[in-house]
């Protein structure tokens, strides 16, 4: 039977994953999410006031220098941060998470052998997997942190006999994992927690920029899980319904997110998408097609006497900052009775709902933002869709072309409206470097330049259309 | 296998059910604040963390500890205050317009 002070801290864990729960049951709504999230946070500060509780603590000091400077660094980063560069936050707060789980792992471990406890059988699974994944994700989470501020290069990194190097590594995580389990020494538990470091990092280079939305997605899904193991270890029983909850989220994240990319997981971890085909694409760029340049003011007037406009937003909007300036164009636009829209593809941008969260900073109402699926069927009936920094999800080929490497992907049908204009710095090629069929339709003019600079341009032009 | 062990599993099962009925309700207009919100969530794990800290006796259970909750904390604070910035601009259009007159 626990006694008072147990009992009050096992109360408040159940209702904190209770919290939980509810939290994120709120989230299913933008007009209650933010309180949703509150809802969360009230969770939170419960279980870690019901955890001071515990008798096994014995001194404050080191909890709370540590919670002190976390906390600090913790909020500084996440009110400082650009909305644009919201990817790698997430990527380097997943990361601390993951990090957090394999310390908690391998200091338990020590912990138990020092006191002289046997070890189960099931408690050391845990440990070995805890401190694995957790590793894993730690540095996965850092690499892919690299990628998206640009440290490192965007372009997947790939060395000879990589798959059989990290097959090896991994054959050395799974058996140190078995002595670990086996035994109770701690020396082959601090040679994992090395090799799943080496492998976390292993594994995320060799992919590309483009696919950051599944590879976050999946670190997300690892640490939830690598928090659950932890309470497994701790016997506690809501680590394990939080942890859960979040690999739930970030495994149901992942399938979206390479459904809508029509690849498997397998594909985006191992295909190093966008390095092999970049050669190939280049070479079959049609000779004798022609690309129609356009103006700003040519789009301005575009704009001006279209009775329905549709914005299709990519990876290009974030990178040149330009949410603010395409909203103050739609806004306008408004004003002058041209109906407004934003179409949405679920992998656009660097992680899942990336778009969403760039137009929502830019006070864009989301009503105005549809989906796919809401979307494609209205494009017919579009006067002029305008597409700021989006390649790969509007090129046709993934729909008419079964050689292209993208063939199968849904894409937004932009080529069905009656015009099209296309914001792009220069002819480059998008991530899956693919030439793209649109630019040279027919019914698409291309506006070149750095998107808000274009769009401010055209802001301007409208002003006198 | 321990009796904890095998409730853990239970709970562990049922979890799955739960998030991923409650997960799947979440709009893709939400898909970052949920990837955040749930972030901060597995920051939880800082619990893990401080019983360690609190009970470290050796100076190496100190250490792990420490860097463990400055990790974990970072994790939990970064990630609620980040969601929460993030949510407070989802707006309808009513307020949006609201705001165009204030302007």
């Amino acid at each position: 039977m626990l006694d008072f002070r147990g009992s009050v801290i096992a109360v408040s864990y159940i209702v904190a994953a209770v919290l939980f729960i509810f939290g994120l049951k709120r989230l299913s709504s933008p007009a209650t999410a933010r309180s949703g999230n509150r809802v969360a946070a009230v969770g939170m500060a419960l279980a870690l006031a019901a955890t001071l509780l515990d008798a096994q603590i014995v001194s404050y000091w080191t909890i709370a220098l540590g919670t002190l400077i976390g906390a600090v660094m913790g909020i500084y980063f996440a009110r400082t941060v650009q909305m644009t560069a919201m990817p790698q936050m997430v990527a380097l707060f997943n990361g601390m998470g993951g990090a957090t789980a394999a310390l908690v792992s391998v200091a338990e471990f020590l912990r138990l052998t020092r006191a002289g406890e046997s070890i189960g059988v099931g408690e050391a699974t845990s440990i070995v997997l805890g401190t694995a994944i957790g590793a894993i994700s730690f540095t996965g989470s850092i690499i892919a942190f690299g990628k998206l501020q640009e440290i490192l290069p965007g372009k997947p990194l790939q060395f000879p006999l990589q798959r059989l190097i990290n097959a090896l590594i991994l054959l050395a995580v799974l058996s140190l994992g078995i002595v670990v389990v086996a035994g109770s020494d701690a020396t082959p538990l601090w040679g994992l927690f090395a090799a799943a470091l080496i492998l976390g990092a292993m594994f995320v280079l060799p992919i590309g920029g483009g696919d950051m939305p599944v590879v976050i997605s999946i670190l997300n899904s690892l640490t939830g899980l690598a928090a659950a193991l932890t309470g497994f270890v701790l016997h506690n029983q809501m680590l394990v319904v939080a942890g859960v909850l979040v690999g739930a989220s970030g495994t149901l994240l992942t399938l979206l997110m390479s459904t809508a990319m029509n690849r498997s997981v397998a594909n985006v971890l191992f295909g190093a998408f966008g390095a092999a085909s970049s050669d190939a694409a280049a070479a079959s760029t049609a000779v004798g097609r022609t690309v129609r340049q356009t103006t700003p003011e040519d789009t301005a007037i575009a704009l001006a006497y279209a009775r329905s406009v549709v914005i299709v937003p990519g990876y290009g909007l974030a990178v040149a900052e330009a949410q603010h300036t395409v909203r103050e164009l739609a806004t306008d636009l408004e004003k002058r009775g041209v109906s407004v829209k934003y179409a949405i593809h679920p992998v656009a941008g660097r992680m899942p709902g990336h778009m969403n969260v760039l137009l929502a900073e830019a006070n864009v109402p989301y009503d105005q933002l549809l989906e796919m699926d809401q979307v494609n069927g209205e494009f017919p009936q579009t006067d002029v869709v305008l597409v700021v920094g989006a390649n790969d999800v509007v090129n046709p080929a993934a729909r008419d072309d079964p050689s292209s490497p993208i063939y199968g992907m849904p894409i937004l049908d932009v080529d069905r409206a009656r015009n099209i204009i296309v914001l792009k710095r220069s002819m480059g090629h998008g991530f899956a470097g693919i030439d793209n069929a649109l630019f040279y339709h027919e019914k698409t003019r291309m506006l070149f330049g750095d998107a808000r600079q274009s769009l401010t341009q055209v802001g301007q032009a409208l002003k006198t259309a | 296998m321990s009796q904890e062990l095998i409730l853990g599993i239970y709970v562990f099962i049922m979890a799955i059910f739960v998030g991923f009925e409650v997960i799947s309700r979440v709009p893709s207009v939400l898909h970052t604040p949920l990837m955040s919100g749930t972030n901060a969530i597995h920051g939880i794990v800082v619990l893990g963390a401080m019983l360690i800290a609190g009970s470290a006796d050796t100076p190496l259970l100190h250490t792990l500890g420490f860097i463990a909750v400055v990790f974990g904390a970072a994790n939990v604070f970064g990630g609620f205050v980040v969601t929460d910035r993030m949510l407070e601009m989802f707006k309808k259009r009513e307020v949006a317009q609201t705001e165009k007159k204030d302007a």
